[in-house]
């Protein structure tokens, strides 16, 4: 009865279907900001990958089919052949320097055909097309290859991979088409070997300290608040830190100049070794934290049994804390180093070297490493750069993604319940 | 009873052990690095800022103050680097907060458990691309994209809006995800209370899961604001180089991070007022940010619901 008299009360069903209505549109307005959100993603993505494969038109200085010997293509002809073709090709001025990094001779067949490629044949990138274009715009394409073809008969028009083998075999280079980021991925390498040095012990060292030794006084609340402080500062606040302690302040060890590396008259502090322990500031206090977390979650009766049996604090910690919580470590400092890895300002502020040709081989290198080089790419203006950044990001990306994979693993894999 | 053994120690708790000792005080130095570090920071930001302040070109009032940033005639006014900033981070939060929100309250209270563990990963894999991508991205596809819709004699190759855009993009996950997880913290008690009094499900969500979870929500936005703040990449990239005062998100202004970049990018000599200028430059946006961490820190404190 009391039902039926609220239904015919108009007011209020008038309101409820108003109410379940406005429920309805605002459910689609949020569903819609997550797609959007997802969206982003996707068009990230296609933008690279479209940036990656198409069309390009090269134009070498000499064409490889004149130099032909005796029918033999160029790419079959022998080392010596190779070898008497750069000689004829270049200065003698170069070809010393060339003899000097690594005699000829000794050189592996891949490494002459890249000299060819750069020094006699000359490629040039002349115009260069995504893959969307090179999909849809077929016919646009080929007219312009034809009007260039009559400046330069030499042009080829290629479908062109920007990622493929060589990419990551070659060294930096002034031509886009021969180009590749062998010195970058090194120089990440050896910046990150030395981040994960510095920043894991001291890391795991800190959060044992705070969840095992730490009493609750206002100096350990004062290391707590700080690195929680710390994980919201700014990478690039860490990089002109690591530009005033490191690169100048520590100059003669971070140079090498004191262990007699190099010549103290040109050394410098913007070394892999300064880049490295930047990064290692910078992702401290996320190693901190989340390895504070793994050892939190080790329950403690499983301290009180190791007690119980006469251990020490040290010995419990050793023998049963760590490793329970070292899959969560692993974990934290993973993802760490995947932040560490895709870190660029702080390295620019730093001082990695704008063009490198040479690999870093020791902690006092000069460097550059694969965030540098997609910005060095992205900031030319040239569209084959952009290609190459493309390139270099999906290298990234690839790299990062296994890194994450891993983490997660690792994680599923250890995980413990208690 | 002491079955006749001599008793050498009162408890085992006193014998003092050396390699116990030596453990404890290296750790302890290692969880003070921290604190090394934040002294290490503020020490030098200051030292070289103090150099830069008492240059007789340079003053206080007028780096507050000033109008223009050009170091060659010895002008250093921060405001056009300062407003930059703040319009690239005004433009990032205008995208990042409501849909990050929006995204959070779908995925805490409409979604399906199924849908949740695929979105919200894969919203936390967006967080985790390296900024420079996000650049790349800002200058190849959206700065193309702005120059088509509102012409290209309008919208600059290098400008704020693209950076500004790409930015809100990549703090969207960011604040999604950090909202979601204080959304779903309100437990379902006050939920179930609201439904039996007959509440909708927007309502539940707006009226009651929302204000319960407050607190997590503006630390959210702050941690947003902060990384916006903070952000490089993306402005070095796309936002242009050179300082200009404008609030035109289609024309081209450096950021403060931008600047410090751009001027690092070379090989910056110690004695000069440009390597100075980057450490008054630091000190300012780190001051910016440790106030922001702050005031996040405090309000987290103080309105955290807390429910048993």
């Amino acid at each position: 009865m009391i039902v039926k008299r609220m239904r015919e009360t108009s007011d209020f069903s008038n309101n409820l279907s108003l109410r379940q209505r406005s429920g309805k549109y605002w459910r689609i307005a949020f569903l819609a900001a997550t797609i959007i959100g997802i969206l982003a993603l996707s068009a990230l993505i296609i933008n690279i990958v479209d940036s990656v494969l198409g069309y390009v038109i090269v134009d070498s200085k000499i064409n490889p089919a004149t130099l032909a010997v005796n029918g033999i293509e160029l790419e079959e002809q022998s080392s010596e052949q190779w070898i008497q073709l750069l000689k004829d090709n270049l200065s003698s001025g170069a070809l010393k320097k060339l003899e000097e990094e690594r005699p000829l001779l000794e050189r592996s067949r891949k490494d002459l055909y890249f000299l060819i490629e750069t020094r006699v044949l000359r490629y040039e990138v002349l115009e260069t097309w995504s893959l969307y274009d090179s999909l849809f715009r077929k016919a646009e394409i080929v007219n312009e290859y034809l009007s260039i073809k009559k400046d330069y008969p030499g042009a080829q028009l290629q479908f062109k991979s920007w990622i493929n083998g060589d990419l990551v075999v070659r060294s930096q280079s002034s031509e886009a088409s021969t180009a590749g980021i062998r010195t970058a991925v090194l120089g990440s390498l050896w910046t990150i070997l030395f981040t994960i040095l510095f920043a894991f012990p001291l890391g795991v060292g800190a959060a044992i300290y705070l969840e095992e030794y730490a009493r609750d006084n206002w100096l350990n609340r004062l290391i707590q608040t700080n690195i929680n402080n710390l994980a919201g500062v700014p990478s690039i606040i860490y990089g002109i830190l690591g530009l005033a302690i490191f690169v100048r302040a520590l100059e003669p060890l971070t140079s090498g100049a004191l262990f007699g590396f190099v010549d103290p008259t040109t050394a410098n502090g913007r070394t892999v070794i300064s880049a490295g322990l930047t990064l290692g500031l910078l992702v401290l206090p996320l190693i901190i934290i989340n390895a504070q977390e793994a050892i939190r979650a080790v329950p403690q009766s499983l301290r009180k049994a190791s007690y119980g049996l006469g251990a020490t604090k040290w010995q419990t910690i050793w023998a049963h804390v760590l490793p329970n919580a070292l899959p969560g470590i692993l974990t934290g400092t993973i993802l760490a180093i995947s932040r560490a890895i895709g870190e660029t300002a702080p390295l620019v502020v730093v001082g990695a070297s704008t063009a490198i040709t040479f690999d870093p081989s020791t902690p006092f290198s000069k460097f550059t490493t694969l965030p540098i080089q997609i910005y060095q790419w992205t900031s030319r203006p040239q569209s084959e750069w952009r290609h190459l950044a493309a390139a270099t990001i999906i290298f990234l990306l690839v790299l990062l993604l296994c890194l994450n994979a891993a983490a997660i693993l690792l994680r599923n894999r250890f995980e413990k319940k208690y | 009873m002491n079955y006749g053994y001599p008793i050498r120690n009162k408890g085992l708790q006193k014998k003092i052990k050396p390699g116990e000792t030596v453990i404890h005080v290296l750790l302890f130095l290692a969880g003070f690095i921290s604190i090394f570090t934040t002294i290490g920071i503020v020490f030098v930001l200051g030292k070289d800022a103090w150099l830069f302040f008492r240059l007789p070109e340079v003053n206080l009032w007028d780096f507050l103050t000033g109008t223009s940033w050009q170091p060659h005639i010895n002008k250093f006014g921060i405001l056009p680097l300062f407003t930059s900033t703040l319009l690239t981070t005004a433009i990032a939060m205008t995208i990042a907060i409501p849909l990050g929100l929006a995204a959070a309250i779908y995925l805490s209270e409409y979604a399906s458990q199924k849908a949740r563990k695929i979105i919200k990963p894969t919203l936390e894999l967006l967080a985790g691309i390296p900024t420079i991508v996000y650049g790349y991205f800002a200058l190849t596809m959206v700065t193309p994209l702005l120059r088509s819709i509102f012409g290209a004699n309008i919208v600059e190759i290098y400008n704020t809006g693209s950076a500004g855009l790409v930015m809100g993009i990549l703090i969207l996950p960011l604040v999604a995800s950090i909202c979601e997880d204080s959304l779903s913290a309100v437990p379902r008690t006050l939920r179930d209370a609201a439904y039996g009094l007959g509440a909708t499900k927007l309502e539940v969500a707006i009226k009651i899961v929302l204000p319960a979870a407050l607190s997590g929500i503006s630390a959210a936005i702050i941690l947003g604001i902060t990384r916006a703040i903070g952000e490089t990449m993306i402005v070095a990239v796309a936002a242009g180089a050179g300082p200009n005062l404008t609030l035109n998100p289609f024309k081209g202004a450096e950021t403060m991070t931008g600047h410090i970049v751009r001027i690092s990018g070379g090989d910056l000599s110690y004695d000069s007022i440009d390597y100075n200028s980057i450490f008054a430059i630091g000190l300012f946006l780190f001051l910016i940010t440790l106030v922001l961490n702050i005031i996040s820190q405090r309000i987290v404190r103080k309105y955290r619901e807390v429910y048993e």
